[in-house]
């Protein structure tokens, strides 16, 4: 922002909407003694951490150990049994309005590609100009432009995913979590869906994302947090982590012989 | 032997002459049962998806009691509708009792149950699916529902039909809250009775033949067009 002159009273609305848009960041991301029991069982136990806008953050660990859950917890898609989760701004509605999320499998509507896209913004109450806007650059943004009226469920799984993605990508959000999305892809439908990763990353969407695969954990991440049986071992700079993990568990994972 | 060869015959030839009677019979019909079946839709629906989504003390009970409605006997439609629109019940002074308005309001409490229940089947199950999706991307579960029923679109197409054939098939309701009186509220399940009673086995024969043709017909479009368009959706 440039604007240095004070706010006149009939201009404070549209000041308002760019400040909202430029850096009124929904980060950093608390959490803190987060648990969650299900079943009588402790799934997940005294987590805390915090993420801050920057780094690509991956989730580590191995089968089990809680990674997606945490996602989910983090998201607001499930609700903790103990601790909380916290984002930097006041109503609850507009943190998870500057979110969004990538499955392992992707759930599409049954409509077109474009539709699909379409949908997400729908929901954000954005005018039909500007939804069929954005929903054109995105799917050309992610080479699923030739699939735009075609029924999003034809595609293949890894185009879907791309969608899946496109879908995230059209709205725009501060922080994106990706929950193992490319681990029903093959190689090269996983370095397209990489690719885009990358790309949301270099324009400042927060990535958190988790996976159990080691060489891709190496290319994207930033920073580890590893699991291990529902509890957090180390959230470490991932260069470190790589090659000096703080926890015997964590070099045991990186080995390939975790015992479980 | 001879009543089938003969009932043939007969419907034929009320087909082929363009019979007024007949065709003012099957209009009424098809202008009774389908009213029924667009009202049914557009409370079956919304209902049956709400049941699916929302969770409520006494969802459990609705659940069970519509399901129960689906076996609902027309007689007992017809009889409760004749009692709320005779001259004395509640809404006697509207005089709609031996109007199609009144079979059409027997009919669609009469399939309304079959829809919804159907509906919440179906909802339910693609909920399962979509649920974290749709929460994910921002979608209460009331924003869900418009999106939910058309996503399930083709499926539900059976849920209506079902409605559909319940209502054409039916006589005990519209014999009851219409009267079978002859060009009002004469359509061709209570005319095949009627025809029956007086022993003319062929023309309601006939009649039958006909409203069987109508309704593989209706379900026969119904069917190619779903499967065309399943094929390409799912």
């Amino acid at each position: 922002m440039t604007n240095t002159t004070p706010i006149a009273a009939n201009d404070s609305a549209s000041e308002k909407e760019t400040h909202a848009a430029s850096n009124s960041s929904i980060l950093p991301l608390r959490v803190s003694n987060l648990g969650f029991k299900a079943k009588g069982e402790d799934l997940l136990q005294d987590i805390s951490f915090e993420l801050h806008a920057g780094p690509r953050t991956i989730i580590m660990g191995p089968n089990g150990a809680g990674k997606s859950l945490l996602l989910r917890l983090c998201h607001g898609l499930l609700e903790p049994t103990s601790g909380t989760v916290t984002w930097h701004s006041n109503g609850t509605n507009a943190a998870s309005m500057k979110q969004a999320m990538v499955f392992q499998r992707p759930v599409l509507l049954r409509r077109t590609a474009a539709q699909n896209i379409d949908y997400g913004l729908k929901l954000r109450n954005m005018p039909s100009a500007k939804r069929a806007q954005i929903t054109d650059d995105v799917l050309n943004r992610t080479g699923l432009a030739r699939f735009a009226d075609k029924p999003a469920r034809l595609l293949s799984g890894g185009e879907q995913q791309k969608l899946a993605l496109a879908r995230a990508w059209a709205l725009n959000p501060d922080v994106l979590f990706l929950d193992e999305p490319t681990a029903s892809l093959d190689p090269a439908a996983a370095h397209a869906i990489e690719t885009i990763v990358q790309t949301m990353h270099d324009e400042g969407t927060r990535i958190i994302m988790t996976t159990h695969d080691l060489a891709q954990a190496k290319r994207l991440a930033d920073e580890v947090v590893f699991i291990h049986k529902g509890r957090m071992l180390e959230q470490t700079p991932a260069d470190k982590f790589f090659e000096t993990p703080q926890c015997g568990e964590a070099a045991a994972f990186l080995r390939g012989e975790l015992r479980w | 032997m001879n009543d089938i060869s003969e009932a043939f015959a007969t419907a034929l030839q009320l087909l082929i002459s363009f019979d007024p009677a007949l065709f003012e019979i099957v209009g009424l019909s098809l202008q009774v049962s389908l009213s029924a079946v667009a009202i049914a839709v557009f409370i079956g629906l919304p209902l049956g998806a709400a049941l699916a989504l929302f969770k409520f003390p006494g969802r459990g009970a609705i659940t069970i009691l519509i399901n129960a409605l689906m076996g609902l006997p027309p007689v007992v439609v017809g009889l409760v509708v004749y009692i709320i629109l005779s001259r004395s019940g509640p809404l006697g002074v509207l005089g709609l009792l031996f109007t199609p308005t009144a079979m059409i309001i027997a009919q669609a409490l009469l399939i309304s149950p079959i829809i919804a229940a159907l509906t919440r089947q179906v909802v339910a199950d693609l909920w399962v699916e979509y649920a974290e999706q749709m929460r994910s991307l921002g979608s209460g579960r009331l924003r869900a529902i418009p999106t939910l029923l058309y996503d399930a679109r083709f499926t539900l197409v059976t849920a209506v039909l079902a409605g559909f054939g319940r209502a054409s098939a039916e006589v005990g309701a519209v014999m009851i809250v219409g009267g079978n009186i002859d060009h009002v509220t004469r359509v061709m399940t209570t005319a095949i009775a009627l025809e029956v009673s007086k022993g003319d086995l062929a023309l309601a024969l006939g009649l039958g033949i006909v409203l069987i043709g109508l309704s593989v017909s209706i379900n026969a479009a119904t069917y190619s067009v779903k499967q065309r368009a399943e094929a390409v959706w799912t």
